[in-house]
């Protein structure tokens, strides 16, 4: 009984044996579990890929919207610009023909005024050439007969022309 | 599968389970014999022991005189001659016309032995490992296929980080590109030698001793001599008969580089023998050793004694096992790990 000597009937069942369990399971186990194992592998190492560049994609889309955003800022801030402008030129505009409506209507209220001044002056010396006739016929009158009540006549009338 | 598998051990099992029990006569009270149990225990044998029922193992015998010949252990077990052969210490001899056997001064049989090619408890425990190996796998193969890109599951999952460990910690570093050729047997000497250090430490199922045999270790480590010489390309043979970067009085006129590297070529499948036998031999002789002091208590002082040393003993065996287990695990992977370092070095490309 020596446990450290082989015995030569064991070594041949080992030999046997081990070579067809080698065999078997190469053929029906590990070939099997190697391949799918590796095809994992592969399919997560593919998801792992496709997940960064999703990813990436995601990011570019992102900056494209900001760009997209920044720039309809800025045309945003340009046309609120050109309206505050265009009130601006609109309110210049409208107070300057405002002014020159106004200069305008004052002349014209001027030009009118000198028109009515001139036709009124007019009549007041038609007037008083009436009264200075119709003052010359009541002297005319008067010394027909008294000198006295001629000459006071003659000066009532002119205080009362004066009057006027 | 295991319905096939079943059906061996019933057939192995069923060479005559009756005429075995309470045959414990051969100590006749002459005393407890630690290392005869022992022994007999990490030795191979012809019966399988399940607490008190023995069941007998087939006997398979060729010799040239009386050709293949096959029957029960059960008609030797007994140390009588039958049909001339006659079992002692588990050899069996041939016997002369009368039954007689020769035998020298110190009573040691001097007779021719028959080859023995018995199913023996190592035979039988080798293809229970090999039949387990085979369900398992092909059951966890058969679950890649069903289940295809999803994660895996039951023993499935139990036994893919143990693969994945195998070629990714083990394979792929130690060979490196060339790995997947060798994986498939990488992978077989790593579970055949995990489930077979388990099932030796399995109690009560008749105590196997699979790789704690060493023809089984042997066979495996050539295994590996094998695949290493038929891989070994230029470089690899170069370095042993002409190794490059030493100086030239190492190699002429007495060529001292050559021996060294020869002693180690020859040394590696010796080293992987003996180191998986006397891990797994040893730790059974530990826990065994353990589980007789017991006995040897009772002996000497009485069942007081054998009860006392029991509780310490039962502790350091448990420990021990525990041990064991994790030996178990450990021989399989140092196993395989060195022979995944012979192949990378085998197939590895030098750039000198």
């Amino acid at each position: 009984m020596n446990p450290l000597l082989p015995e030569l009937g064991l070594v041949l069942w080992m030999s046997v044996a081990f070579l067809v369990i080698l065999f078997l399971l190469k053929k029906f186990a590990w070939k099997g579990i190697i391949q799918a194992l590796k095809d994992r592998e592969e399919f997560i190492d593919r998801s792992l890929k496709s997940a960064e560049e999703a990813k990436a994609q995601m990011s570019q889309l992102k900056s494209d919207n900001e760009k997209l955003l920044a720039e309809a800022r800025t045309e945003r801030e340009a046309i609120l610009k050109e309206a505050r402008e265009m009130k601006e030129k609109i309110l210049s505009d409208a107070k300057i023909s405002a002014s020159e409506e106004g200069n305008r209507l004052v002349a014209s209220a001027r030009t009118e005024i000198e028109k009515e001044k001139l036709q009124a002056l007019s009549e007041i010396k038609n007037q008083v050439a009436e009264i200075s006739l119709s003052i010359a016929e009541k002297v005319i009158k008067n010394e027909l007969t008294d000198k006295a009540s001629q000459e006071s006549l003659v000066n009532d009338h002119l205080n009362k022309a004066q009057m006027n | 599968m295991f319905r096939f598998f079943i059906a061996i051990i019933i057939f192995m099992t069923s060479f005559s389970l009756f005429a075995e029990q309470a045959e414990e006569k051969h100590g006749e009270d002459k005393g407890f014999n630690a290392g005869e149990v022992i022994m007999h225990h990490v030795m191979d044998n012809h019966e399988i022991h399940i607490g008190p029922i023995h069941i007998p193992l087939p006997i398979i015998l060729y010799s040239k005189e009386k050709g293949l010949e096959m029957f029960s252990s059960s008609k030797l077990s007994h140390g009588e001659p039958y049909n001339g052969y006659i079992m002692e210490h588990e050899k069996i001899y041939f016997t002369g016309e009368d039954g007689s056997v020769a035998r020298d001064d110190h009573g040691h049989i001097t007779a021719e032995k028959p080859f023995d090619l018995s199913i023996t408890k190592t035979v039988f425990g080798m293809f229970l490992t090999m039949g387990l190996m085979l369900w398992i796998f092909i059951s966890v193969a058969k679950g890649y296929k069903k289940r295809e890109g999803q994660a895996p599951k039951g023993i499935q999952s139990v036994m893919e980080p143990l693969i994945l460990f195998v070629k990714d910690e083990i394979a792929k570093p130690s060979i490196g590109k060339k790995y997947e050729k060798f994986l498939p047997f990488l992978l077989t000497i790593f579970f055949f030698i995990w489930i077979g250090n388990m099932l030796g430490l399995i109690p009560f199922i008749g105590g196997f001793n699979v790789t704690g045999n060493i023809a089984v270790a042997m066979v495996m480590a050539l295994f590996t001599f094998i695949i290493t010489s038929v891989n070994g390309n230029k470089d690899y043979w170069k370095h042993i008969y002409n190794t490059p970067g030493v100086p030239w009085w190492l190699k002429f006129p007495i060529p001292l580089m050559f021996v060294i590297e020869f002693i180690g070529f020859i040394s590696k499948p010796i080293v992987l023998t003996l180191r998986l036998f006397a891990n797994i031999t040893a730790g059974h002789i530990i826990i065994l050793a353990f589980v007789s002091l017991i006995f040897i208590f009772n002996n000497l002082y009485g069942a007081g004694g054998g009860y006392g040393v029991s509780i310490l003993s039962v502790a350091f065996s448990i420990f021990m096992f525990a041990i064991e287990l994790l030996v178990a695990f450990l021989q399989a992977y140092v196993f395989t790990l060195l022979s995944a370092l012979y192949f990378g070095s085998a197939v590895e490309e030098h750039a000198h």
